[in-house]
């Protein structure tokens, strides 16, 4: 295990530095004067210029200014906004908003898409599987953004179940449907992938052995079943983190919140790049370690990972 | 007898007898799989189901002319006083925020959702097949750099990359977000394809084959190649419709297509503001966006079926 | 509405204590059929055979015989549909286990009848310890902690002679070697010390030295017991030294049954004539080897009459429109030979001829 924990670790150092030096490449390394764009349609001031390409390093050569970018990257620096705020600043005062609704999110598909998946699995071809099929089928099918614009529709302003957008309820009234919308998609993946893996397992020669052995049945499935069918379903939550958090910029978009992923499509929209730059930076570096956490959760799962 | 055969100079008669059959069983199998599979899929009613809404689709993408007289590039085609008016008679979507017919620009954002998805499809299936096969043939380094490359690449989320390359280098057309989309979609192929080769390359029909002393070449083309190519189709059906998906919701960011090209991503984000009063002007297109990805889901999805037993 | 019953967990009332009123297993005229897409296949027609506590039944056949299914009625995990069993007794006791209800023959299972698989690397659980799967049995059956039952597992290991057992409790299958994991899988079946336990080919996956082990732990540990042991294979060679009876089956239905030695000396039926044959022996060194020749049946459509007359090579007329029954075989004058029956028009000629 430990040389597995080892080997994994060393495995996502070369990673982060190809993402970031892609990152870095696409946005500091532009031909043209990356001072001039920051000033935009405006002429930029000579002396300003000359003092921001110092500020910026942009006199050093390519690698220089690489390792100036990603030390700060990695000592919380992401850089600054037009206005000279610390983009970290905008962070840790969005990032709550960000927190709560992907991890509200991330227990709905979770849970609901493990539960749908086993029933479906157990009872297949009866109703209840055909339901299962069919409504993610439907949740596959319809794009975020318009799932999230109907609920808001139906629940906040015609059932006024719900708030219609913001966060001023806190949580968990404001964040429930934006969860539930964001989750959509991954939970019918999630449903589909349980229901899959759980009816491969149950045919097992070790299912059979665990009911010769006269477990009752919910030992066979919760315990020898379950456990097999899940590894696969951890491995997709690790890649789909991917997903939910491209899913909460539009959600925090339809319902107006105030999170990283808001403030990432507002500052698209502005074009204040490095803001965009920042947060996108750390986004994929969250998105690379809740992978290596994954890989690691993969190892105490499957046993067999451990000891290749 | 083939020429492949008369060239070989050293094997006996009865190798080479032995391999012609060890090869022709192994194509009959393959040929066998994929021989079921369409006799499976053609008798499926969801498969004739799909099928007709994409092939309704295709025609919209190549002839949108026939489906609607007005052309949405028309001088005159917006009319501000129409703005946000319901669904009536001979304008059935009712009109846009400009005032311009919905149903038209539905008809002609088709196109866009139908190039993007083939194009970005292919793309991947190219790039991350050709990769994908590499690495596993040759394992190895080659294995190592190629799967440390693809890594790189997989660590830029599909949504959050296209943010920032696009958000940099401006989206615009069909051909910039196809292209963006490859670039971060194609690891995905490449793992499944990587991961077929490798599963492959160890049976026991290719073992035979090598211990009859087949090329190299001719192992991957005629016996790992047709085995893997099952799963790459079912995910690359899949693709069609997550990648129309993916372009909506960039261009519902603002940052994938843009205007004057008529995206349904576009149409959806400009009738939001006005969902809450008046929402023809969002569920049309949206209708639309999500018959098209459902269609290429659920093709996938039976294509999975009958292709791939194992995920029954 | 079941209350749920308070003993749960310690082991299922023995029906052999207070009402022994049958042999230890009694299979009487037991059908399986599957319903498939292309129709029904009849796995077992008309099974019937007994099993005496530390009695060892060998059942031979070839794939597809119908052996396997059997067990797998008997130990009441077949896969119910597409399985059916239209009729047929199964007997433990005298107790009929197919009229039993679902928790009742729960509780038999693992506890009173257990089983071993062939393959025991797909046979445990690839993710649990085998410390876990071991004490899992004593867990469930007797509601004993995990502490317990850990240590239970360590003497089990000891007990089918797994080297540093205390050591290697928390490992996982896949960290055994062949031999091993078959170790392991004996030692599950016998945790509880059940009355009968059923090994489907036990050592078809193993390195030809390991079988002999194997198969000598298994003898002795069923002496040691008691046990009833129905032996299933397809190897008449495994058989020889462990066996007491033996039954053979041929397309779903046992076509001859003889004490073991009796039916190595003077087969009353051509397809074990041929089987025995069919086993490599020093004194015919150099000669071809003989095998039955053409394909066992295909079960959706057994031929007519005798089910092995396209591959027999004494098959007459009658063999090919008349349904042969198992009939009790008797020595040239007629006297009884106990034990011993055949399913063939001609078994005179082949046991006398």
């Amino acid at each position: 295990m430990g040389r597995y924990v080892a080997r994994r670790l060393l495995q996502v150092i070369p990673v982060v530095i190809g993402v970031t030096f892609i990152i870095f490449c696409l946005v500091f390394a532009l031909p043209g004067d990356p001072i001039q764009a920051l000033a935009g349609d405006k002429r930029a001031d000579p002396n300003i210029a000359a003092i921001l390409r110092a500020h910026y390093h942009l006199n050093e050569p390519l690698y220089q200014q690489y390792w100036h970018y990603i030390s700060g990257v990695l000592t919380g620096d992401l850089g600054e906004t037009y206005n000279g705020r610390a983009i970290s600043d905008i962070v840790s005062e969005r990032f709550p908003v960000t927190l709560k609704l992907g991890l509200t999110s991330f227990a709905l598909e979770a849970v609901i898409g493990i539960i749908a998946g086993i029933f479906s699995a157990l009872k297949k071809g009866k109703f209840i599987d055909n339901v299962v099929l069919v409504s993610t089928l439907v949740l596959i099918s319809i794009p975020v953004f318009v799932l999230g614009s109907v609920l808001q529709l139906e629940f906040g302003v015609n059932l006024k179940i719900t708030p219609v957008a913001g966060i001023e309820h806190g949580w968990p009234q404001s964040y429930i449907l934006p969860a539930v919308v964001l989750a959509s998609t991954s939970m019918a993946y999630i449903a589909r992938l349980v229901r899959t893996s759980m009816m491969e397992s149950v045919r097992a020669d070790y299912v059979r052995t665990a009911i010769a052995k006269g477990l009752p049945t919910r030992r066979v499935i919760g315990v020898h079943a379950m456990r097999n069918s899940l590894i696969p379903v951890v491995t997709f939550l690790g890649f789909d983190l991917g997903a939910l958090m491209g899913g909460a910029i539009i959600t925090e978009r339809v319902f107006n919140m105030p999170g990283i992923g808001g403030q990432l499509a507002q500052s698209v929209y502005l074009r204040e790049r490095p803001v965009v730059v920042g947060l996108v930076t750390l986004l994929v570096l969250i998105y690379l370690v809740a992978n290596l956490l994954v890989d690691l959760l993969y190892a105490v799962l499957d046993p067999r990972i451990r000891y290749e | 007898m083939s020429e492949k055969t008369i060239e070989r100079p050293t094997t006996d008669e009865a190798a080479i007898a032995k391999e012609i059959e060890a090869e022709e069983k192994a194509a009959a199998r393959q040929a066998s799989l994929l021989r079921d599979g369409w006799a499976d899929l053609r008798k499926r009613p969801l498969f004739i189901v799909t099928s007709l809404i994409i092939l309704i689709l295709l025609a919209l993408a190549i002839a949108p002319s026939l489906f609607t007289a007005r052309s949405p590039f028309s001088d005159g085609f917006c009319q501000l006083q129409n703005s946000m008016n319901g669904p009536s008679s001979g304008h059935l979507f009712g009109y846009d925020v400009q005032g311009c017919d919905i149903y038209t620009r539905t008809v002609y954002g088709a196109r866009n959702s139908v190039v993007v998805g083939v194009v970005t499809t292919t793309a991947t299936t190219l790039i991350g097949g050709l990769v994908g096969m590499l690495a596993g043939l040759i394992g190895g380094w080659a294995d190592a750099l190629l799967s440390r490359i693809t890594e790189v690449f997989a660590g830029l989320p599909l949504i959050i990359g296209g943010l920032l390359i696009m958000s940099i280098w401006g989206g615009g057309d069909v051909w910039s977000v196809s292209f963006i989309m490859a670039i971060l979609g194609w690891p995905q192929v490449y793992r499944i394809m990587r991961g077929e080769v490798i599963a492959n390359k160890y049976n026991d029909y290719v073992t035979a084959a090598r211990a009859l002393g087949a090329g190299s070449w001719r192992i991957a083309f005629r016996h790992i190649l047709p085995n893997t190519l099952a799963p790459v189709i079912v995910i690359t059906t899949m693709n069609l419709g997550v990648y129309i998906s993916a372009e909506a919701a960039l261009s519902y960011l603002g940052i994938g297509i843009q205007y004057p090209n008529i995206s349904w991503g576009v149409m959806i984000s400009d009738a939001q503001d006005r969902f809450l009063t008046s929402p023809h002007a969002l569920m049309f297109p949206a209708g639309a966006l999500s018959i098209t990805v459902l269609a290429f889901i659920m093709l996938g999805d039976v294509v999975r079926d009958a292709f791939d037993p194992k995920m029954r | 509405m079941t209350i749920i019953d308070p003993t749960d967990a310690v082991p299922a009332q023995r029906p052999g204590d207070h009402e022994n009123t049958g042999p230890l297993l009694e299979v009487r005229d037991l059908h399986v059929e599957f319903q498939t897409r292309e129709g029904v296949v009849k796995a077992v027609n008309g099974v019937n055979y007994t099993v005496d506590s530390g009695e060892t039944l060998a059942v031979l056949g070839e794939s597809g015989s119908g052996k396997s299914v059997t067990a797998q009625a008997i130990m009441g995990i077949l896969d119910m549909p597409p399985a059916r069993i239209p009729q047929g007794e199964i007997r433990f006791y005298g107790q009929d286990m197919l009229t039993m209800g679902a928790e009742e023959r729960r509780k038999l299972r693992g506890a009173r009848i257990a089983m071993i698989f062939q393959d025991a690397l797909s046979s445990l659980n690839p993710v649990l310890s085998v410390g876990f799967q071991l004490g899992e049995m004593f867990r469930v059956h007797q509601g004993m902690s995990r502490k317990q039952a850990k240590a239970k597992s360590i003497e089990l290991m000891d007990r089918v002679k797994i080297p540093a057992a205390a050591a290697r409790v928390n490992d996982y299958p896949h960290q055994f070697s062949g031999g091993m994991r078959q170790r392991i899988m004996i030692a599950m079946a016998l945790a509880l010390e059940p009355d009968l336990i059923i090994a489907d080919e036990p050592t078809t996956a193993l390195d030809v030295t390991v079988q002999a082990q194997v198969m000598d732990l298994l003898a002795e540990l069923q002496r040691e017991y008691r046990m009833g042991l129905i032996l299933i294979t397809h190897d008449l060679g495994v058989v020889a030294d462990v066996a007491d009876k033996i039954a053979v089956m041929y397309a779903g239905r046992i076509v001859e049954t003889a004490p073991v030695h009796e039916l190595y000396k003077r087969p009353a039926h051509p397809y074990t004539r041929g089987l025995l044959d069919s086993i490599p022996r020093l004194d015919q060194k150099g000669q071809e080897l003989y095998a039955i020749q053409g394909l066992p049946p295909n079960l959706l459509k057994v031929p007519q009459g005798c089910a092995f007359n396209p591959r027999c090579d004494k098959a007459q007329d009658i063999c090919r429109t008349e349904f042969p029954p198992l009939v009790p075989v008797t020595e040239a004058d007629g006297t009884e030979l106990p034990g011993r029956a055949s399913a063939c028009h001609f078994w005179k000629e082949t046991i006398h001829g």
